[in-house]
């Protein structure tokens, strides 16, 4: 079986470690914050000019000038601090923040990605998606391994124009656990009940299948 | 106005000496922290042909959103818009232009233009579309893009809390862009909440000073909200 959301969304969460600064994008990154595990601090930063978001806020909490880069109304954890765009983008820019979760349409063996603009479609614009693969070093991007069609999303190299350039090095699909290496992907682990072969023939960049390639536990 | 006293009365005022064909810089992060009655008296002005530079367009209706119904606006320079009808209408008939531009880049151009440094480089874009046409210097082994920075003929502020010499307080999450923009503009413009007599905001919390701000002026505010989420209590 495929991941469901709530489990890319878990599987994500295991690579939280205690005292992490972490931005989550919009979609399935945002439901990471959902299981992040008990006893485990992280921060999330929020690149409106947040860090620390924390929940949504009740009625009597709700305050139009406290929103996340989602636009959604948010409130603060305790240490929680606010500063402006560009401090905000100075973390990032500058490599502070420990780990980054983000979407995408297409992920190249090259570390290539591409997220924000499909050429003949209405182009709304990257926000801040370029800063945050530019200038993380730990990003994990989340997606469907293949389009409704059966397309792979994983390629020799992106169709689409790109978002960053050789900056991704882990990808989480529905279906796997794949690191970027040397110019392939590394199947490193496998969702429940999928099999290696279907991995395959879902995968047309690259793919280096190790000898025992383990099945995920929820 | 005498000395530092930068306060203004009306909004008449708090415009007054902006034409079309300008550039005008505005604060704000989708419909948080907008200058909303500044915006509101552009579109009174009727001036044309502006280039807006802001992160977003705001709605339909609302924020920028509103100068768009009048067709005032020549360009945009932003990282997402089209949260707005009228202007994916008005861009794919090729009445509008936009420069896309990522977020921390459209920061740090302000922040810059602000702080008279004309370009910097930055690995943000590079190898994308946004990075045609820009030098590429290699710093360290990694390539980065040459990004020109932005000054405004005005820029359009929201503040909390300012003090009639233009010290600048912004509250919360409403601070995003504007502290920036402040800086860029060749008239700053910031509409604030509340205005006090010097010496009641502690100087060291102060965000903008006042160096950078040309006008104030207390104004009411809507505050609409994007997307109003909420937990139960």
């Amino acid at each position: 079986m495929a991941l469901s959301r709530e489990q890319i969304a878990m599987r994500v969460a295991r690579e939280l470690e205690d005292g992490f600064y972490v931005n989550l994008g919009i979609g399935i990154p945002t439901l990471v914050a959902n299981y992040v595990p008990e006893g485990m601090e992280v921060m999330l930063q929020s690149e409106n000019g947040l860090l620390g978001m924390g929940a949504f806020p009740t009625e009597e909490e709700l305050d139009a000038d406290m929103i996340n880069a989602g636009k959604q109304t948010v409130t603060t954890v305790k240490g929680a601090s606010i500063f402006s765009s560009a401090e905000s983008f100075a973390m990032i820019r500058g490599g502070h923040v420990d780990l980054t979760v983000l979407g995408a349409f297409e992920v190249d063996v090259h570390g290539n990605i591409a997220s924000w603009m499909i050429p003949g479609k209405l182009i709304k614009g990257m926000g801040g998606a370029m800063d945050l693969v530019a200038g993380a070093d730990n990003i994990i991007v989340t997606m469907t391994h293949a389009s409704k069609h059966g397309e792979s999303k994983l390629l020799p190299n992106c169709s689409l124009p790109l978002t960053g350039a050789g900056c991704i090095k882990k990808v989480l699909t529905d279906l796997a656990w794949l690191e970027i290496e040397d110019g392939a992907f590394i199947l490193r682990e496998r969702a429940p009940g999928v099999s290696v072969e279907e991995i395959v023939s879902k995968t047309a960049g690259k793919l280096i299948v190790p000898d025992h390639v383990p099945e995920m536990t929820f | 106005m005498a000395g530092f006293d930068k306060v203004v009365n009306t909004y008449e005022e708090a415009m007054a000496g902006l034409e079309s064909g300008m550039t005008v810089i505005a604060g704000g992060f989708g419909l948080c922290g907008i200058p909303e009655n500044l915006i509101a008296r552009i579109k009174e002005m009727g001036v044309k042909d502006l280039t807006i530079v802001s992160n977003n367009c705001g709605v339909d209706g609302f924020g920028l959103g509103v100068l768009l119904e009048d067709r005032q606006v020549r360009k945009m320079v932003s990282s997402y818009v089209g949260e707005n009808a009228l202007f994916e209408k008005q861009l794919l008939a090729g009445e509008l232009e936009v420069e896309l531009t990522p977020q921390g880049t459209l920061a740090e151009k302000m922040r810059a233009g602000g702080a008279g440094i004309p370009a910097f480089f930055t690995a943000t874009g590079f190898g994308t579309p946004i990075a045609e046409g820009k030098e590429v210097r290699e710093f360290n082994g990694r390539p980065y893009i040459m990004e020109e920075s932005i000054t405004g003929d005005f820029a359009i502020v929201k503040g909390w809390k300012a003090d009639r010499y233009g010290n600048v307080m912004y509250r919360h999450t409403a601070q995003n862009f504007n502290p920036m923009a402040a800086t860029a503009g060749k008239i700053t413009v910031v509409e604030v909440e509340e205005i006090v007599e010097p010496g009641e905001l502690e100087p060291s919390q102060i965000h903008t000073p006042g160096i950078y701000v040309q006008r104030v002026i207390k104004g009411t505010f809507e505050k609409r909200i994007e997307q109003r989420t909420l937990r139960q209590a």
